[in-house]
């Protein structure tokens, strides 16, 4: 939207990584780690932990792309509200200590095709609408003010319309979990 | 050269402040509550009214065996102890304590940011429930996850009134905007706000996590030594985030007479007039039973603070 492109920087290269470069790299690939482990550990709520540990490094990638704002409410909503939430869920009902009998499910192939395509369709539409535009991050193009400005004033539908469906979500919720009362 | 010297010099800072002022708290406890039960409390370690009981204590602490319980899971048994003590030492960075650049660091999204490593913190409580492979710890930790999920939404809310008020997130930016008269208008916010800080620290009267007539100690159950004393530390620092949290946003932080010399001082005196009120209240109010908690949490405290929320923005836009 504001941000500052410059398409096809002849003097950024991807044989000369700035610092901020690297690190974005490897805590990219230690989220990919972290995820793997929550798909495939045996402990339900080791899952559940390695899954704060992906969300963590995601939001230190935002942080990493300036995006301060996003980082946090990914740290406030995903890390300290639905895993929250996942863990609540996990201790009501069944979480034993140790290896649990039935985290494997005969859909995992299946999943992992899933996994698969979903990963290369999005790569692949993330490769090919950016390409080799530089976003200069100079300017701190994610601060809490620009994400304001452009969230009200160029996606307020899209916004509202979300907000109308997580209204539905709640109002759904509330519907599904009354008891009918019974005829005396 | 300067800047990382500068950047070492506010780390050791806010390690410092990290170390002593819930040191402080705790010794504060100690008294207040000793005089307010008609007694006098530890007298005799230091010398002067028992100043050094704490550092006493923190040498047992010390000394205890580690014990890990055979059943455990060990190392989230472990590492519990650590995730829920340093959200708070991350959180004071961002917490301003005098005009200027008295802070560790300014965040863009000061307010968000302190608001996120709080969340944090609570899953030290749920991983040490947990893992612990005993059933009150479970049920402490269950209790946790039910009090900080009801009680993260109105503390959400009347941080965003004051956000709303101020234009901005960033905590200084909050505090540059602060007039007096945003105490009267924000103070159901900040009531709200407190009560909320008190329950996700499980103090009393929201200590049902903790409750040790019912489950002993709650998710700290099995934990001994050194462990236990950093939940002991982190329940100090997190009375401590808390109450400077809510001098910032609802009664001005460093505003003061005379703030340009004297702002720091206005702040200290702030926040521990507000932990004084949170040791009161432990010795004041009797513990709130869990659907008592729950009740309150959603038909008391989210409604006042969408009350605040929607009188913040009329007021807001009728004096723009």
């Amino acid at each position: 939207m504001n941000l500052a492109v410059t398409a096809l920087d002849s003097t950024r290269g991807f044989l000369s990584p700035s610092g901020a470069e690297i690190v974005f790299v490897l805590v990219g690939l230690a989220v990919l780690g972290a995820a793997l482990l929550t798909v495939t550990t045996k402990q339900l709520v080791h899952a559940a932990l390695w899954l704060v540990v992906a969300l963590g490094g995601l939001a230190i990638e935002y942080l990493l792309l300036t995006a301060e704002f996003i980082a946090w409410v990914q740290v406030l909503i995903y890390v300290g509200a639905v895993v929250v939430l996942v863990l609540f869920g996990l201790m009501l009902t069944r979480a034993p200590i140790g290896v649990s009998p039935d985290a494997d499910s005969g859909n995992r192939w299946i999943a992992l095709g899933v996994a698969l395509a979903a990963a290369a369709t999005l790569v692949t539409l993330v490769v090919d609408a950016f390409r080799s535009t530089w976003i200069d991050l100079g300017t701190v193009a994610g601060s809490t003010k620009a994400n304001g400005v452009t969230l009200f004033r160029y996606w307020v539908l899209p916004f509202e319309a979300l907000s109308v469906l997580l209204l539905a979500a709640l109002v759904g919720a509330i519907v599904l979990s009354r008891r009918e009362k019974k005829e005396p | 050269m300067t800047t990382t010297l500068d950047a070492l010099v506010r780390c050791i800072a806010v390690l410092l402040v990290f170390l002593v002022l819930p040191l402080v708290i705790g010794q504060t406890e100690h008294k207040v509550m000793a005089h307010m039960q008609g007694r006098l409390g530890p007298m005799y370690a230091g010398g002067f009214h028992g100043w050094a009981q704490l550092v006493a204590d923190g040498v047992k602490f010390a000394q205890k065996e580690d014990v890990v319980p055979s059943g455990a899971d060990r190392k989230i048994f472990q590492l519990a102890p650590a995730v829920a003590l340093l959200p708070y030492l991350l959180a004071l960075v961002a917490i301003p304590l005098g005009p200027g650049d008295l802070l560790g660091q300014d965040l863009d999204a000061g307010l968000f940011f302190v608001l996120a490593v709080m969340g944090v913190g609570v899953l030290g409580s749920l991983m040490a429930g947990w893992a612990s492979a005993n059933k009150f710890s479970l049920l402490g930790g269950i209790r946790t996850a039910a009090q900080l999920m009801a009680y993260e939404l109105p503390m959400l809310l009347a941080a965003a009134s004051v956000a709303m008020a101020a234009g901005t997130v960033s905590l200084t930016g909050i505090l540059g905007a602060f007039h007096w008269w945003w105490v009267p208008w924000q103070i159901v916010g900040g009531f709200v706000f407190f009560v909320s800080g008190l329950a996700e620290l499980q103090r009393p009267p929201f200590d049902m996590p903790v409750a040790d007539s019912e489950i002993i100690f709650g998710a700290y159950t099995e934990y001994t030594g050194l462990r236990f004393a950093l939940f002991l530390l982190s329940e100090y620092a997190g009375i401590l985030v808390v109450s400077a949290l809510t001098a910032v946003l609802f009664l001005g932080g460093w505003h003061g007479p005379m703030a340009d010399s004297l702002g720091w001082l206005w702040m200290l005196l702030k926040t521990f007039a507000l932990a004084f009120l949170v040791i009161w209240i432990r010795v004041t109010y009797p513990r709130l039973r869990e659907d008592q908690l729950m009740r309150f949490a959603w038909t008391v405290l989210i409604p006042l603070s969408l009350a605040q929320l929607a009188l913040t923005g009329i007021v807001k836009v009728v004096i723009s």
